[in-house]
Order: C-alpha cells, then structure tokens, then sequence
C-alpha cells in the first residue's frame, strides 16, 4: 500500500484531505521502476477545478497508454497546505506515488487562464524546481507548459523550458523519444532542448533573442541559431476519430466542480464571433462521431458510475447530429438515474423539448449571451444572435413554463458608446415585458432575469488584438451606469444585475498581451504572496500594484494603446492556423460593422483550409 | 424488492475519506458494479441507501454497513466480487446479505460498537500492559460517573458517560508463541452508538487521559492525530436485547 506524503497529523488538520491522497477510482497504478519517463501532469489550481479539466485526462489516459511512460497528477496545494509545506520544507509530491515532483523526467503543466501564473510559480517553487528555466539541470525536470494561455507564452518564457503550442494528442510521441534518445546518449540538457526545438509545435523560449525599440515597442524577435525555427506552427489532430480518449477517468472522492462523464463531441466553432480566442485558435471545426460517442457514453458510465453525462464543445448547437446524440442519451439512460446536463444550447423549439424533458423547468434557466446591448456593437463583434432570436426564444420558453433568464455581456467592447450600454438594460426590460404578456392566470409568478457583465480583455489572435483594452475608471462607470439603467426599467423588479471586479481584468490584460518584460512583475507579485488569484478570496490587488511598481513595468503599455498593424506583437512568431491578413480583414470588418458569415454559410478564407479537414471539407467528399 | 445489507473495511488511505464523500463513493460504485439498486421518483432521483453510523475521519474500521433496497440482486458471493472489482483500494465488501422483511434498517438499529484504540507511535505510549489495566480499572471501579463536558447544538452539557461504557480493557500488542506482550499495549473499547447518547472513543480516552493527568499516573493528553482508532463491528439489539453484530440480522443470498 501507497504512504502518504503527508503525516496523519498534517493530513487531519487541513480541508479535504483527499486533494493530496491520489487512490481515486481508475486512477493508473505503475512500478516507477518500470518506466523511462516519468511524467507529472500538472493544472496550476486546486484540485476540484483541476480534476475537472478534461484536457489532462486526456493526456494523462494518452501518456499512460505508453508502456514507457508513468503519467501522475499534481495540482497547487491551497494555501492551507502551501503555509505547513513552506514551514516544513515539504516538497512538492504527485498523487499516484506521492513522490517528489522534482524527481520526475517532465512537469507539463496546463495554462488555462492567466490569473493561474502565480500558481505556475507556486507550483515551481513548493516543487524547489529553480523558478528560471535557465538555472535548472538534470537534476530538474523539463518544465513544459501548453494550453491556451501558450498561444502567448511570452510573460512566462523565462519559467519554462518547452512549450507545447497546439492540441496535445500529436507530437508526444516525438518528443518523449527524443528525450529518450537524449538520456541515453547522455546529452547536454541545452543539447535535448535545441533538438526538440525542432519538432513541429514545440517551442524552446530560450532559443529566441527579443529586442526593444526605444518607445517599449519589439523591434526584433529571432532564432538565437539557424536550426531553431522562426516560426512555431500549432499542431492540430485531423481525425479525431484516430485519437485516444479517456474512456476510464478519474473519479474522486470528494465533490469537484464538473463531477461528471464528460463527451466532447467536437472541436473549434464555425462562429467567428472577434472577441473569441477559442473560436480562431481551434478552427477548422472538427467533429467526432456520433457512433463513437453513443459508445463512450455507455463505456464511461459504467467506468465511472457517474450519475450525470454532459456535452463539451464550443457550441453545441451546431454539431450536425446534436438531436439525434440528445435523444439517444435521454432515451438510453433517462430512467437509469442518469441526469443529462446539456450545455448553453441556443433556444429553440428542440432546445426547449428536449431541456423540457431532463429538467425542472421552474428552477432551472435558460442562457442566452447576447455578449452586446445593441444590434450595431453585436455586429462589430460578429455575434449572430438577433433581438428578434432572443425575444421569439425568450417568448417560447416563458410559454413552457420557464421563469428565469440569464444573459451575458460584456463592457468595453471596441467602438461602444453610450447608447451600446443603455440597450443591455433595455433588452433585459423588452425580456420583462415579453413575460408579462402571458395572462397573469397562466404564468406563474414573477419572471427572473439576472443580467451579467464582464469586461472585455482583447486576446492574441482575435481581430481585436490591435485594439485598446477600456481603463479601470471606464470599466467602473461602464458598470455603474448599467446598474442605473436596470434600476429605471419599468420591471426593474424582476431583473438583476452582477459584474465582475475591474481589478481583475486589468492584470489578465496585461499578461494576455505582455510580453517577456512581464514576468518580472509576476516575480515579483508572488515573492509578495500573490497565489490563487482567480479566487477572489486570496486575490490581493494591492499586492499587484506594488508588485507593478517595484519593477517599473507599465501595465498602460500593454492594456491601452492601440497596436499598429506593422507593430511585431510578442506572439507573432506562433502561426495559430489563421491567417495575418484575415485577422486584420476582420479587424476592418469589425470597424465598419460589417458581419462575416460562419464557416457553414460561406467560407471567409481563414487560413485553416489548409488542414484539409473538418467544416472546411464538410459536403465535399 | 429486497432488502440488503452490505458490510465493509475501510483503512489505509481511505481513512480520510469523510462519511458524506463514502456515501457518493458507495453511490457511484452501486452503478459500476450493475447493482440493480432502487431509485426514488422524481426529476433528480437518488438511490435507496442508508449507512449504519457515521465513522470519524482518521479512523479506520473493519465493521461499516449500509443498506439498500435492490429490485433483483445474483447471489452474496457474486455481488460481493462484483462490488469489490469495482473498489478503490482501501475499501473491501465483506458481506452481502438479505434483510428479512420488517427488520428496521441500520441506522435505527444502531445500539453498540466495538473499537480499538492505539498509539501510532510506539514510543509515545506510557503504559505497559499491567500499569494500563490499573490505571483502567481504578477509572472505571474508582469513580462513580464518568463526567464529560459534551457539546452540543444548545451548548455544553454535562454527562455521565460510564453507563455507555460497556467494555473498556487494555489490548496486548500482538506478538508471538501467543504470550501476552508487555510493552505498547493497546485499548479496547465497546461503547454506546447511535442517534442518542452516541459516545466515541475519543471522549471516552480524552476523560481517561485527563484522569491519570489529576491521579499522577502520567501526564499525557488525548491527541487525536497521534492516535488510531479502528472500529471492529457495530452491533444491533436483537429481540431479546442481546448485542448482535448488524450483519448477523441478515442472511447469505446463495443464488
């Protein structure tokens, strides 16, 4: 039997325990001694948002595929923990054998959002892995980060030795045998570095030489020698059908935040809306077979004992066989005890049936994100939802019973004026209305409508890429006017307003866009405590603003100019599978409110029609 | 529809498993091994199960029960292998059996349990086997009641536990040749359980430590970190009144 890491007395006096203990159901048992590599998976927060992820269950089922290789997981101890291991120079240890992270051959570590980076850090340091890539040896890990954040790895560079740019399933292979290789020839570590410089999707952040203008601005990014590629492409699969898919996932014992069988039936989105990351990063889309996923469905299930199955994708409605994918999973495990939590499906009649059928229409919502008050601002963002589609869709479901809308925007988009903001108000009020056109004998109470704003961060490889990020003091009218205009609808009553600290938004501002002179800064913040930032009970800004000040670097420099079209932008030597000029046509189209069609109405010359695969190729073969 | 009652171990790391985490643990491993378990009605409907009593985290035990209602079920011996090919290490089915119709469930039937006490560092323990048993005996003999501050949802109250103490003794520490070990003994206790007048070892052994404190004994305090309490079996009452192990209410499904 496996001993903890941790004695009894530490494991009795700190929350959930099991955070740290590993044995999970379907967790993957190997000898260490048995394997080459070894591997340890990391996501840079607690363990219930962690073990929620289904991007490291798929590489962790992937690696353990591998005779050779041992994956385990470890996730950033929460602060109770942090303070006892800091004390008690406890290092840092995975779950399956609960050993040192820093004996371990490789720590891939997943970068989902930007205020996870202090935890990147923690995670490095509990781990007394040196924090600069360039102090470690052999005696480290290679440290490899991946995800979407690594589209601009630049504020984290000088942390990371690798980073992987694009989808995980197809350059493992390469790499883990090069390192193989490597190891036994008894290479220098820079020497595996330089190599692996060379395989496709993979990025050696020390191997590159940046530049400055006198005005902040990147005079040069280069190859530091000429094998080392100037440009990184993303990896991407084709045939998802090809691909290994964790049929068996973890469960734990404790309640995590997505504590169900997850299926996701599809990559990338055929939407274009110019605010999405997502939506450019993972074109063309891809979807799996529906064969495949009837048969994953009953697999995991019994794997998992999970009582709820839900659909994971960008957009669930326009995967081409969602209707007859919901009606199998209602019919075939509806009276098994088996709830169906279906995503944000865009409303419909369907939507409403089958939402009609697996919930409790009186307690549960439907969810439109609209995203702009206005139809002019929602064409700027290319989001093809109309106030007609919201009202007929919003009608509909009051007429079925529902009571509770939820709808989401965003402030601080580019071109908003004053108008834009006063229409969320307003739409939310027409929503009102429209309830209360329904007899009062037949509706049942008052209706709920909760209206959300987050500001808008412009992320790299967007048409808004270029544009200004709003200042905190915008940000803060922008809200408070919103929150007088909701008070002035005639149903103010019946609406509700939540949006998100500015404070925030500033900081994932400046490290979506930064570049390598960030990271000081990021230093800096977590030398002064800074740790589990998204959670806003530990989320300390005047640590940050200190952290800013101490090292000079101007968050305004990254947050509010307006980027030049000739401007070299610090992730610009990643090509993301779209193109420059079709980023910078949208980003014109933006500015004239023009709309551009999705991927299956007419094709707008992305760029990923180079794959040769997926909606591109859809009806032509 | 059938009653069953399920036995189980738990030890290792599962010991810090809480009780509310076993019962979704139970739940999810009720569909991996196809027990046809019942469900209730409703939009969200959730299975029949109901466990014993409740065991503190940290310790371990080799007696937990729970009960559920089956609308078919195969046999004792083909549910428990089932069970425990779906189990995470640290937890093992031992019985799987048939309730008679009309036997009240675990939790009601609740009356006793049976544990072990140990110190999980040898060299902390200040007793031998004969000083434990005086220091023991004077506990029990040499006071009237047993009075333990207890809290409450009210606040603090003030009991008299030594009724709910029905066994209390010191365990030699196993050993060879079936001679009695002298050093690192041990305690066993068997106490009152259930809804009312629930009593765990832990408060029994903190009022036993605080008394060799005041007699001079050894001065020492109930540390619960340092200490591993391991529950042996819970017992019911059966219709004379007499203590039974809760498994033995039920009988062995043979096909």
């Amino acid at each position: 039997m496996r001993e903890p890491a941790l004695s009894d007395e530490i494991l009795l006096n700190i929350e959930k325990p099991a955070r740290y203990l590993g044995n999970e159901v379907n967790m993957v048992r190997k000898d260490p001694a048995s394997v080459d590599i070894r591997f340890a998976m990391c996501f840079p927060d607690v363990y219930e948002i962690g073990m929620s992820h289904l991007g490291i269950q798929i590489l962790y089922d992937m690696l353990n595929k591998r005779e050779d290789t041992y994956c385990e997981r470890v996730y950033s101890p929460w602060p109770d923990l942090h303070q006892i291991m800091k004390e008690r120079q406890i290092p840092l240890f995975t779950l399956e054998t609960q050993s040192p992270v820093r004996d371990m051959d490789f720590l891939g570590i997943t970068i989902q959002y930007e205020m996870c980076y202090t935890n990147i850090l923690q995670v490095l340091d509990l781990s007394r892995i040196p924090l600069q890539a360039k102090e470690r040896t052999w005696e480290d890990p290679i440290v490899i980060g991946g995800g979407p954040c690594s589209y601009n790895p630049e504020p984290l560079a000088e942390f990371f030795d690798l980073f992987y740019i694009g989808e995980g399933e197809t350059r493992y292979e390469d790499l883990l045998t090069l390192y193989k290789a490597c190891r036994k020839a008894d290479a220098a570590r820079e020497e595996f570095l330089r190599k692996a410089a060379g395989i496709p999707g993979i990025y050696v952040p020390s191997l590159y030489e940046v530049s400055y203008h006198a005005d902040g601005v990147i005079a040069s990014f280069c190859p530091r020698f000429e094998d080392v590629p100037s440009r990184v492409e993303k990896e991407i699969v084709m045939d998802l059908g090809d691909t290994p898919y964790p049929t068996k996932p973890l469960v734990p014992f404790i309640k995590v935040t997505q504590d169900r069988v997850t299926l996701e039936i599809m990559r990338g989105c055929i939407r274009g809306c110019r605010f999405c990351q997502a939506g450019m990063l993972y074109r063309p889309t891809r979807e799996r077979s529906l064969d495949q996923l009837k048969a994953w469905a009953h697999e995991m299930l019994k794997n998992t004992g999970h009582e709820e199955i839900t659909l994971s994708s960008l957009s669930s409605s326009d995967y081409n066989r969602l209707k007859e994918l919901v009606t199998f999973l209602i019919e075939e495990f509806r009276g098994k005890g088996v709830n169906i939590s279906l995503p944000s499906l865009r409303i419909d009649a369907f939507s409403l049936d089958v939402m009609g059928q697996v919930q409790d229409v009186r307690k549960s919502s439907l969810t439109f994100a609209p995203e702009a008050g206005s139809q002019r601002l929602r064409d700027v963002i290319n989001k093809g939802l109309t106030e007609t589609d919201i009202l007929e869709g919003a009608g509909a479901a009051f007429e079925g019973g529902w009571q509770k809308v939820k709808l989401y925007f965003m402030l601080g988009l580019p071109t908003e004026n004053a108008e834009d903001i006063s229409e969320i108000a307003h739409l939310a009020e027409r929503i009102a209305e429209r309830y209360y056109e329904i007899p009062k004998e037949e509706r049942n109470g008052k209706c709920q409508i909760t209206i959300s704003t987050s500001f808008f961060v412009p992320k790299p490889f967007t048409p808004f890429q270029w544009a200004p990020m709003n200042r905190r003091e915008e940000f803060k009218e922008k809200a408070r006017q919103v929150k007088e205009d909701v008070k002035a609808q005639k149903n103010h009553k019946s609406l509700k307003y939540n949006w998100h600290e500015e404070d925030v938004t500033i900081l994932e501002g400046v490290f979506a866009r930064g570049d390598r002179r960030v990271a000081k800064a990021l230093l800096r913040a977590y030398e002064l405590g800074c740790m589990f930032d998204s959670w806003s009970e530990f989320f300390d800004n005047e640590k940050w603003l200190q952290a800013f000040a101490d090292t000079g670097v101007s968050m305004d420099f990254y947050n509010h100019r307006e980027r030049a079209l000739d401007e070299i932008l610090p992730w610009d030597f990643i090509d993301c599978g779209v193109s420059r000029e079709f980023l910078e046509r949208e980003w014109q189209r933006a500015r004239e409110g023009t709309v551009t069609l999705n991927c299956r109405q007419k094709c707008s010359g992305c760029g990923a029609m180079r794959y040769q695969g997926g909606v591109c190729v859809e009806g032509k073969n | 529809m059938l009653k069953v009652r399920i036995k189980f171990q738990k030890y290792g790391m599962m010991k810090f498993i809480g009780h509310l985490d076993m019962m979704r643990y139970f739940q999810k491993a009720m569909r991996r091994a196809d027990i046809d378990i019942r469900y209730s009605e409703g939009y969200s409907p959730h299975q029949i199960m109901s466990f014993a009593a409740p065991l503190g985290v940290g310790a371990t035990s080799d007696g937990e029960y729970l009960d559920i209602e089956v609308n078919s079920t195969r046999s004792s011996r083909e549910a428990i292998a089932a069970l425990n090919a779906v189990m995470a290490e640290g937890v093992q089915v031992s019985q799987y059996r048939e309730l008679p119709p009309g036997t009240k469930n675990a939790m009601s039937l609740v009356a006793a349990a049976d544990y072990t006490v140990d110190f999980k560092e040898p060299e902390k323990n200040p007793f031998t086997l004969s000083t434990l048993r005086e220091a023991l005996q004077g506990f029990l003999e040499g006071q009237d009641a047993v009075l333990v501050t207890k809290q409450t949802k009210k606040g603090e109250r003030q009991m008299d536990i030594k009724p709910l103490i029905f066994a209390l003794g010191p365990l030699a520490a196993p050993c060879m040749e079936g001679q009695e070990e002298e050093a690192h003994p041990g305690f066993f206790l068997r106490l009152n359980t259930g809804s009312s007048d629930n009593v765990k070892p832990e408060l029994v052994l903190t009022a036993f430590f605080d008394w060799c404190r005041e007699q001079g004994i050894c001065d020492i305090s109930y540390a619960p970190a340092a200490m591993q309490v391991h529950r042996l079996e819970v017992y019911g009452r059966d219709g004379e009144g007499e203590l039974l192990p809760l498994g033995d209410f039920g009988e062995e499904i043979l096909s």
